[in-house]
């Protein structure tokens, strides 16, 4: 029972990772035709894993509206949505629009979806202001560094501020694609390392929180 | 009514009932808030029940008689038995052959596209040849691809990475290496700061045009009547919440 509930995982894991990494090096077209269908197979898994997360988030709030705890109103109006936007995504076949014209599941992306999600992003533009007056006073010369490439590359971002400092616009361009590319060019190295070096410790059986816990 | 003009009535009032949280946290701004969950996760959940389960498992079994389909979904069931906990083990085999096999395709792109790639862009030659002339070193920092601005990102990657190395103390020269690092670090972050509140800018320069367009009188002035609304709703709320003065005596 070890074998099937421990080992025999640890084994997929070895032989999936091997067979993948090793996929990569040959140009053959069978090779490419498993990649295709593995894409395809992970989309697929990847569809049930999302059942694993909305089943939670159903259940918390089934449960803050079964103990009437404090706010559960609020989880009815989040059933609500959820449910509504099924139904009518199902009746629509999951369709925004039906040959030019607008279904009711468009609808509620347009009118409904699109405009919480822009608002509620827009909303960060004011607390990021105030988070920045708070935490960029320039302290120290390297927040007097951050604070001015922040400025520079908001100023160089829109024509009023291109306007007030001709100069800002090019400087913007050049702390983005000089400066800023290098650093982000340090850290992808980086972090790729640190990922390759995750992925072998993985397949070989090194790290394996992936599995869960429990007693065998 | 027109679903146009009705839908500029929902979403006016949804843009305005999220701007309410700049006054403060309170129940409108909460309503909008689960509601914007629950639609997105709605949403979330009929595309994929249209992109997984329609189009890349039953028309093709359906339509094309691709049975082998039927094994990764075997694979996706299995991740369910961790609601069943005696059989909640089996799930592993699901999690195996996904983290198995994206630590697989991982490797090898990761060294290509990430590492190597990286590198062969960061070490370029510093001096170019141009022409009978013979070799010159072009100095033009507005051409990211300039000789200069080759040598900057050879420094600003060194210095960077060596900040991130901590194998050795960082004293005498690696000490100014790593604090050049930092700076870079820091513009770097400050460039990010800079994009990122731009970008917001942007969004909320969208909202804002649409409530404006909301307030033409074909749409009934939606923005104008909501806004209204919202801050009656407010004040109510706001005299509801405001605890009362103990009494004396």
């Amino acid at each position: 029972m070890i074998f099937l509930r421990r080992q025999l995982p640890l084994l997929i894991t070895l032989i999936t990772g091997l067979l993948f990494a090793g996929q990569y090096y040959v140009p053959h077209p069978a090779s490419e035709q498993m990649l295709t269908s593995a894409t395809k197979w992970l989309q697929i898994i990847g569809g049930f894993a999302l059942i694993l997360g909305v089943t939670s988030l159903f259940h918390q709030h089934a449960v803050k509206i079964k103990r009437q705890e404090a706010g559960w109103g609020y989880s009815l109006i989040l059933y609500a949505g959820m449910l509504g936007t099924i139904a009518v995504g199902l009746w629509a076949n999951g369709k925004e629009s039906v040959n030019g014209a607008m279904t009711a599941f468009g609808w509620v992306y347009n009118f409904m979806m699109v405009p919480l999600q822009g608002t509620m992003f827009a909303i960060l533009a004011f607390f990021i202001a105030s988070a920045a007056y708070r935490s960029f006073r320039a302290r120290s010369r390297e927040a007097a560094v951050l604070l001015v490439a922040a400025v520079i590359v908001m100023m160089g971002r829109v024509p009023l501020g291109e306007y007030l400092i001709p100069l800002s616009g090019d400087v913007s361009s050049w702390i983005l694609n000089v400066l800023n590319s290098s650093v982000r060019r340090a850290i992808l190295i980086g972090v790729s390392l640190g990922a390759v070096a995750l992925s072998l410790k993985i397949i070989f059986g090194v790290e394996r929180s992936y599995l869960g816990g429990g007693k065998e | 009514m027109d679903a146009t003009v009705l839908g500029a009535w929902v979403a006016t009032g949804l843009t305005l009932l999220i701007f309410s949280f700049l006054y403060k946290d309170n129940p409108l701004f909460k309503l909008a808030e689960h509601l914007y969950v629950g639609v997105s996760v709605g949403y979330i959940i009929v595309k994929t029940y249209d992109t997984v389960i329609v189009h890349l498992v039953v028309k093709p079994i359906m339509d094309n008689g691709e049975i082998a389909l039927l094994i990764p979904v075997a694979i996706g069931m299995l991740m369910l038995t961790r609601y069943v906990p005696k059989a909640a083990w089996m799930s592993r085999y699901a999690f195996a052959f996904i983290v198995g096999m994206g630590a697989g395709l991982a490797i090898p792109r990761t060294i290509s596209s990430f590492i190597l790639k990286q590198i062969e862009d960061t070490v370029r030659p510093l001096l170019s040849i141009a022409g009978p002339d013979g070799l010159t070193f072009s100095m033009n920092l507005l051409n990211p691809a300039s000789n200069l601005n080759a040598l900057i990102i050879l420094f600003g990657v060194s210095s960077v990475l060596f900040y991130f190395f901590f194998s050795i103390e960082h004293s005498g020269t690696g000490r100014a290496v790593a604090r050049t690092g930092i700076i870079f670090l820091m513009i770097s972050f400050g460039a990010g700061f800079g994009y990122t509140v731009m970008a917001r800018m942007s969004l909320l320069i969208g909202r804002l045009t649409d409530l404006i367009e909301f307030s033409d009188a074909s749409y009934g002035r939606p923005t104008i009547w909501l806004t209204l609304l919202t801050i009656g709703a407010l004040i109510v709320i706001s005299r509801r919440a405001r605890p009362e003065p103990p009494q004396e005596g």
